[in-house]
């Protein structure tokens, strides 16, 4: 296994990775995956790919195109270091500045964080995945560049493109789950310090992996959503999602649009209506069924609850927040609630908190509140045995160890599922694992990323997955139901499943939330949950 | 003259302690209102969903209900975690078997300091029979307790020392971090080595604190015994004055840490106090310099936040 020896090897072998992973360094999956032979290895980077780009590992993500001539790089460093000055100002960092020095200045190097991290563990304990080898690095360059302080007080680091450019990349290596966060005897949070380096990329540099700017948040504040989809587009789409519901359920529903005064505005995560239209009509079909009053918004960016700007920028992260509060107040609502997307849910609830005010600070409810308060009203008449399946359920970190709604969707799962058939994950709650595609990755796959991210993002997962269900027979005669009530971690689930073909070889096959409740719904025609894989 | 000198320094030592502390603590509380990045569980979180992790966010209507906010449940996590490092203890147990003795030395020797100085002025101001009394007391506890404080902390500062040339750790470590452990195990076997050779009943260094605390700068008297406590008190006081001005200060961010940030959970509620703040921090410059920001220091966060970003309103 290929590995720095030290954090000060950012700097050195231009254009040569810095570490290498194979499925043989790694721990073996539990069966029917146990077999490394039959792990898939993570393919090579083109040459053409390795010659124009930085070089970290075996991936990349964010597209750092080498530069021509020696002033590109004097520039590019430059660049750098005048964001990091600016990340350390009330008025360019505000939102995060005291989070950030208090991780820059208090870290004891002790280690404690390392054996959180599921990257680093899946890794095969890779010294590039550590999650303090990249915060050493900023707080090097921060000391000994900005501060100009001794590098016998805070070690030493060189500061040249390959540094930047790599600890660029090396920020994109991060879920941001901030796991390691929760280990710290200090409170030093080395999550954070990765989104302050995309920041920098980002904000000062202009430098993002395109999924998530120029595909993703630029895409949604200006035409309405990162899907590409327009308010005519969508609207059409879930004419066409209320029509499948209703042929598959029985009960006819018509998802209100632009309703003035309504209760509630739901905000979904437009990839549902793309990808798992099941989910936006089954919450139509809940949300008719108990009679709530509720719409959906056609305003740009109102839509699509994705705020993807919380994972790499705090202006996009601004502006899209202010979209959907402004949608809310033009339509008069009493309060959002955010559908089954667990950084919408972060963004708008929390994050958002600091930003939104007067007449745009309208009150923002999880959709698992909102379900359980439903489900404990009576209106809906279940029957659980319809749900007699395996199901285990996994948090979302976002929603979980960033906001502590941690019972509600248990307290549905207990009121749509047969006891004996739930299984908790273990480690789970507020100590869960992230499902892999944290922080954007669930929809990042240039080159060969996602089986980067399988390998090492995804794995824990996926290995937590298998142990909930080795009691079931692992076949896909016994199909197992992977709740994720949560767009991205779905995604990453999807890929993940597909990637090591989980629904043909060990039946499992996953879903959000509403799925289940729709599924147990005794005025619903069965089976809503139709085990198609796709 | 020496002996006045040390009199000298320990009261700088002290002095400049609790200045550079202070200055940190007035560092932290007066940073800007940052955005929520709260972790869970939060320790006064009511309602008994500390226990799990839960929110108030689990709660239908939270905004409109009182928060359930639970100073013991705070005190239940804080009080072990400062004494016994209870987080360490349970993510990290090979570093807690060096860190905890070394901690926990430091508090045992601070103890001993502030019980010195309790008698030192109990036997200036109180009546002689009284403080005859406290001070035998007194004389009986500080002989264990510093003695303890200062083995702990030397045999852990030792294992800290050996734990950072690990593989793990030692690119890790910088020049400076070795000079503080060292530092301490120099200061404290100093002192140790005063207690076991010449002041086993913690007399000589008792009647010092005295004078300390009464601001009498009698002289010591004379002999190894008085040269070692006085080299003990220099390095002891150098080792005071230096520990806020390092990464060691993580004593007071911690507090911060915790407090301002992992359990910072008080929402912002529409016409409440805090909207006033947020606004003025939402009307500073931005000079963030990406072509989709173009922060030009004039513009603000309100200005970039709402600016059009709209196929139609997008700018050439």
């Amino acid at each position: 296994m290929k590995q720095p020896n030290s954090v000060k090897d950012i700097a050195g072998n231009p254009g040569q990775p810095l570490a290498n992973i194979q499925p043989p360094n790694q721990i073996p999956l539990p069966p029917p995956f146990d077999d490394v032979d039959l792990d898939p290895p993570i393919s090579e980077l083109s040459d053409a790919a390795k010659e124009k780009y930085a070089v970290l590992d075996q991936t990349i993500a964010v597209n750092i195109e080498r530069p021509k001539t020696s002033e590109e790089e004097e520039a590019f460093v430059a660049a750098f270091l005048s964001g990091m000055e600016k990340l350390f100002t009330s008025e360019n960092n505000w939102t995060f500045l005291q989070p950030f020095e208090m991780s820059i200045e208090h870290c004891a190097h002790c280690q404690t964080c390392s054996e959180a991290c599921h990257i680093y563990e899946e890794s095969g304990h890779n010294e590039l995945y550590r999650p303090i080898y990249r915060s050493e690095i900023l707080r090097r360059i921060y000391f000994k560049y900005v501060k100009k302080e001794s590098p016998k007080v805070h070690g030493d680091i060189d500061l040249n493109w390959e540094t930047v450019a790599r600890l660029i990349e090396l920020a994109y290596r991060c879920n941001l789950c901030r796991r390691c966060a929760q280990t710290c005897p200090i409170g030093v949070d080395n999550a954070l310090l990765s989104r302050e380096i995309r920041k920098i990329a980002s904000q000062e540099m202009g430098i993002a992996p395109k999924e998530l700017h120029s595909d993703g948040s630029v895409l949604q504040l200006g035409v309405g959503s990162s899907t590409g989809m327009t308010p005519l587009i969508v609207k059409d789409n879930i004419e066409f999602i209320d029509e499948d519901t209703a042929d598959r359920t029985g009960i006819t529903i018509e998802t209100p649009w632009d309703v003035e005064g309504a209760d509630i505005l739901l905000l979904h995560n437009a990839g549902e209506i793309m990808a798992w239209p099941e989910n936006p009509g089954a919450f139509a079909t809940i949300f008719e069924a108990a009679g709530l009053s509720w719409t959906l918004s056609s305003d740009i960016a109102a839509y699509d609850a994705i705020n993807y700007g919380v994972f790499y920028d705090d202006v996009q992260f601004a502006r899209a927040a202010v979209a959907h509060a402004s949608a809310a107040k033009k339509l008069g609502v009493k309060k959002i609630v955010l559908g089954e997307c667990g950084h919408a849910h972060k963004a708008l609830t929390v994050i958002a908190d600091k930003v939104l005010t007067g007449d745009l600070n309208i009150p923002r409810e999880s959709s698992m509140v909102t379900l359980r308060d439903i489900i404990r009203s009576g209106k809906l008449k279940l029957d659980p045995s319809r749900n007699d399946f395996p199901v285990t359920l996994h948090d979302p970190c976002n929603m979980v160890r960033l906001m502590g709604i941690v019972s509600p969707q248990r307290e549905v799962i207990s009121a749509v599922v047969p006891k004996e058939r739930f299984r908790e994950m273990a480690p789970h709650g507020v100590e869960n694992f992230c499902c892999g595609g944290g922080s954007g990755f669930a929809i990042m796959s240039g080159h060969n990323f996602s089986e980067w991210r399988h390998h090492m993002t995804g794995r824990r997962k996926f290995r937590q997955i298998l142990e909930a269900f080795q009691d079931e027979p692992m076949d896909n005669e016994h199909p197992k139901y992977v709740c994720a009530p949560c767009s991205n971690c779905k995604g990453q689930m999807r890929d993940i499943i597909t990637y090591y073909d989980a629904w043909e070889k060990a039946g499992i096959y996953y879903g959000g939330l509403v799925e289940l409740i729709v599924n147990a719904m005794v005025d619903a025609k069965p089976g809503y949950i139709d085990w198609e894989w796709h | 003259m020496m002996t006045t000198l040390v009199y000298v320094i320990a009261y700088l030592g002290i002095v400049f302690f609790l200045i550079a502390v202070a200055a940190r603590f007035v560092f932290w509380s007066r940073m800007p209102m940052h955005v929520r990045w709260e972790l869970y569980p939060v320790a006064h979180e009511g309602g008994g969903r500390a226990a799990y992790g839960g929110s108030y966010l689990e709660e239908t209507d939270w905004w409109q209900k009182p928060r359930q906010v639970s100073l013991l449940g705070e005190l239940k996590v804080m009080v072990p975690e400062i004494l016994f490092l209870v987080a360490l203890r349970e993510h990290n147990r090979k570093l807690w078997t060096r860190s905890f003795p070394f901690h926990f030395g430091l508090y045992l020797v601070a103890v001993t300091t502030i019980l010195l100085l309790v008698g030192g002025v109990a036997g200036a101001l109180l009546p002689a029979n009284i403080a005859a009394g406290s001070n035998r007391v007194i004389g009986l506890l500080v002989p264990w307790l510093g003695g303890a404080g200062l083995v702990l902390g030397i045999v852990g500062a030792i294992g800290l020392l050996a734990r950072r040339r690990s593989r793990e750790l030692r690119d890790y470590t910088a020049p400076a971090d070795y000079f503080n452990l060292a530092f301490f195990v120099v200061a404290f076997g100093v002192a140790l080595i005063t207690f076991v050779g010449y002041d086993r009943d913690f007399s000589l260094v008792s009647a010092f604190v005295a004078n300390l605390a009464t601001f009498n700068m009698a002289p010591l008297g004379s002999g190894t015994g008085v040269l070692l406590l006085m080299l003990s008190v220099v390095l002891l006081s150098l080792l005071t004055a230096y520990i806020p001005t390092t990464h060691m200060s993580h004593f007071v961010g911690k507090y911060f840490a915790y407090h301002s940030i992992r359990w910072k959970d008080e929402p912002n509620l529409r016409g409440g106090k805090q909207e006033k703040a947020i606004h003025d921090l939402l009307n500073q410059p931005v000079s963030w310099a990406a072509p989709h920001i173009k922060g030009d220091g004039k513009k603000t966060w309100l200005d970039v936040a709402t600016e059009d970003q709209t196929a139609e309103g997008e700018q050439p």
